[in-house]
């Protein structure tokens, strides 16, 4: 038997797999479509524009996660102090509810009976609920994301060479330019690859727009509804095949946008 | 340029209460190549990062530069240059940006940086990797880059932690004597951190032998290796033997076959340049002579020993 061959038929379970159950249902669901569902979803505005904002919550998560993230990350990573441990142990619980929890985490917070809104009343203001606006979603997604783009980045920054920080400093760098030149490009491939993650995570959230009953139509939510409520199958496979091209378009963007800072 | 480096009651107790070193007092000239030698956990490294700024003394302490007391200054506000055995080259800058670093964060205007970058490039023999990614150098290429790096914005002092002991050893050899020569002409004063004894004797002035998180002896090569001031510092510059009270060097004995002698001949070592011989006694006790590799006597031989007259 030729190596070539040894090798295909090794391959061939993974291959059937692979083809049964992620390449035959996107093909289904791609064609489901059909050619009226694109038209629909193309000329309506309403779907277009909740793509939009469905990719801008997403872009925004990713954005203050990794900032939260990092600060935090590099903190955990450089101290060690009693309870250390229990705090990690705290941050990282979130990856343990459901998105419909994460929900109603931040109704209890920012809803319309929540800690916020009591708070702002006892104080003598005007009642701040924003559970169900773009803060309150926004609040969710980053509280679910930030536990593993955490853990991502704590395991990136143990591996950072202290020296490295210690040389730049020597040569005269301010702990902002020790950021700049030293941590950041030394995290980078770290935060690509969390931000990935925490970009497509949030693009598909369902749960915490959900629970929340938001007022801002997120595309996941759109496709639930196109689904069950009007049983258009056509425009919910359009839509799901859209959301998820336009995703893998924007994280193939960004990865090779950070592959070429880093080259 | 180069500064006079004065430490006064410098201790370092970690937080866990181990005392990495115990408060002394270290006066280092300026110009001077002043090599901290000892082995690990002796304290040389954090005596290094004391002096660097990487770590404050214990309450008490003092560091003082030309009579100026930069105890609490941090690392970027010392104006000092520090090599590391690990390179710490910055992996996302060429060589070229890695050689410019210190100079661009001063905001030195671009020309100016140009000019000095091609400067230390040529010094370093590195001009042709100007635009090479530092991975894609080797070992000996990389410290010669950390080296330019440190000198580059004119450092006060420079600080050598242990820079040549992730290479092999006929590179070592070569780097060795290119810093040697490099610290002659800048004339700046500089502390490295060694565990390798032929390279303190090679490059120091002056050499500061540590034990335990204390000095146990500063002097010149030859000091430390003919006067040792105690069973370690002999020990660590060398082999030795010990006869009565006396410490006696290989080298210093010479062998005489003897059917009388009261030393027998145990194994003959070929070392290169010489031949090391092991000898024992009616008594069991050991001595090691060193001797060119001419009549060498075989194991079971009687001989005699007898101290060579003063080289």
């Amino acid at each position: 038997m030729s190596d070539r061959l040894r090798a295909a038929l090794l391959i061939a379970p993974a291959l059937a797999v692979f083809g049964a159950f992620f390449l035959i249902p996107l093909g289904q669901l791609a064609v489901a479509g059909g050619a009226g569902g694109y038209t629909t979803i193309l000329t309506e505005p309403r779907y277009l524009r909740s793509l939009g904002v469905t990719l801008l919550v997403a872009a925004l998560t990713t954005a203050i996660t990794l900032g939260i993230a990092t600060a935090v990350g590099l903190f955990l990573a450089r101290n060690r102090f009693p309870g250390r441990g229990t705090l990690l142990a705290l941050l990282t619980l979130p990856l343990a509810f459901p998105g419909v929890v994460v929900g109603y985490l931040v109704i209890m917070l920012a809803g319309r009976q929540g800690l916020v809104s009591e708070i702002s009343m006892a104080l003598g203001g005007e009642r701040i609920v924003f559970a169900y606006s773009l803060a309150g979603l926004l609040l969710g997604y980053v509280y679910f994301s930030i536990p593993r783009t955490l853990l991502t980045v704590i395991a990136a920054a143990e591996k950072l060479d202290p020296r490295l920080e210690e040389a730049a400093r020597s040569l005269g760098a301010s702990p902002l330019g020790v950021l700049r030149d030293v941590l950041l490009p030394g995290l980078s491939p770290a935060l690509t690859a969390a931000g990935a993650i925490c970009f497509a995570t949030a693009t598909g959230a369902f749960g915490t727009a959900f629970a929340l009953a938001s007022r801002i139509d997120v595309l996941p939510m759109v496709i639930y509804t196109e689904f069950t409520l009007q049983a258009n199958l056509a425009v919910a496979a359009a839509l799901s095949f859209l959301l998820g091209l336009a995703t893998w378009a924007v994280l193939a963007l960004a990865r090779g946008a950070s592959g070429g800072a880093a080259g | 340029m180069s500064v006079a480096i004065k430490l006064r009651g410098c201790g370092k107790t970690w937080p866990g209460g181990t005392v990495a070193l115990h408060p002394l007092d270290l006066d280092i000239a300026a110009g001077e190549t002043l090599v901290l030698l000892g082995p690990s956990g002796c304290g040389k490294t954090t005596l290094l990062r004391l002096i660097a700024g990487l770590e404050l003394p214990d309450a008490g302490g003092q560091v003082l530069f030309d009579g100026e007391d930069v105890t609490r200054l941090p690392i970027e506000r010392r104006n000092v240059g520090m090599v590391f055995q690990s390179y710490a080259l910055f992996p996302n800058m060429d060589v070229a940006g890695n050689i410019g670093y210190g100079l661009r964060v001063r905001g030195i205007p671009r020309a100016e940086v140009a000019r000095r970058v091609d400067e230390m490039l040529e010094m370093t023999r590195l001009t042709e990797f100007a635009r090479r990614r530092v991975d894609a150098l080797s070992g000996g290429q990389r410290q010669r880059v950390a080296l330019a790096r440190a000198i580059a914005p004119r450092p006060r002092v420079l600080l050598l932690d242990e820079p040549l002991s992730a290479l092999d050893a006929r590179l070592r050899e070569e780097l060795r004597q290119e810093i040697d020569a490099l610290l002659r002409s800048l004339g700046i004063t500089a502390i490295y951190v060694t565990h390798d004894q032929a390279e303190a004797m090679a490059l120091s002035d002056r050499i500061c032998a540590m034990e335990r998180g204390r000095i146990a002896q500063i002097g010149t090569g030859r000091d430390l290796y003919h006067r040792p001031a105690n069973d370690f510092v002999a020990g660590f510059v060398g082999d030795t033997n010990r006869l009565g009270e006396e410490l006696v060097r290989p080298e210093q004995l010479a062998l005489h076959p003897s059917a009388e002698g009261e030393w027998t001949v145990q194994r003959a070592t070929f070392l290169g340049p010489f031949v090391r011989v092991k000898l024992r006694d009616a008594a069991g006790r050991e001595l090691m002579v060193d001797m060119p590799d001419l009549a060498t006597p075989a194991p079971g031989a009687r001989v005699e020993v007898r101290r060579r007259g003063p080289a």
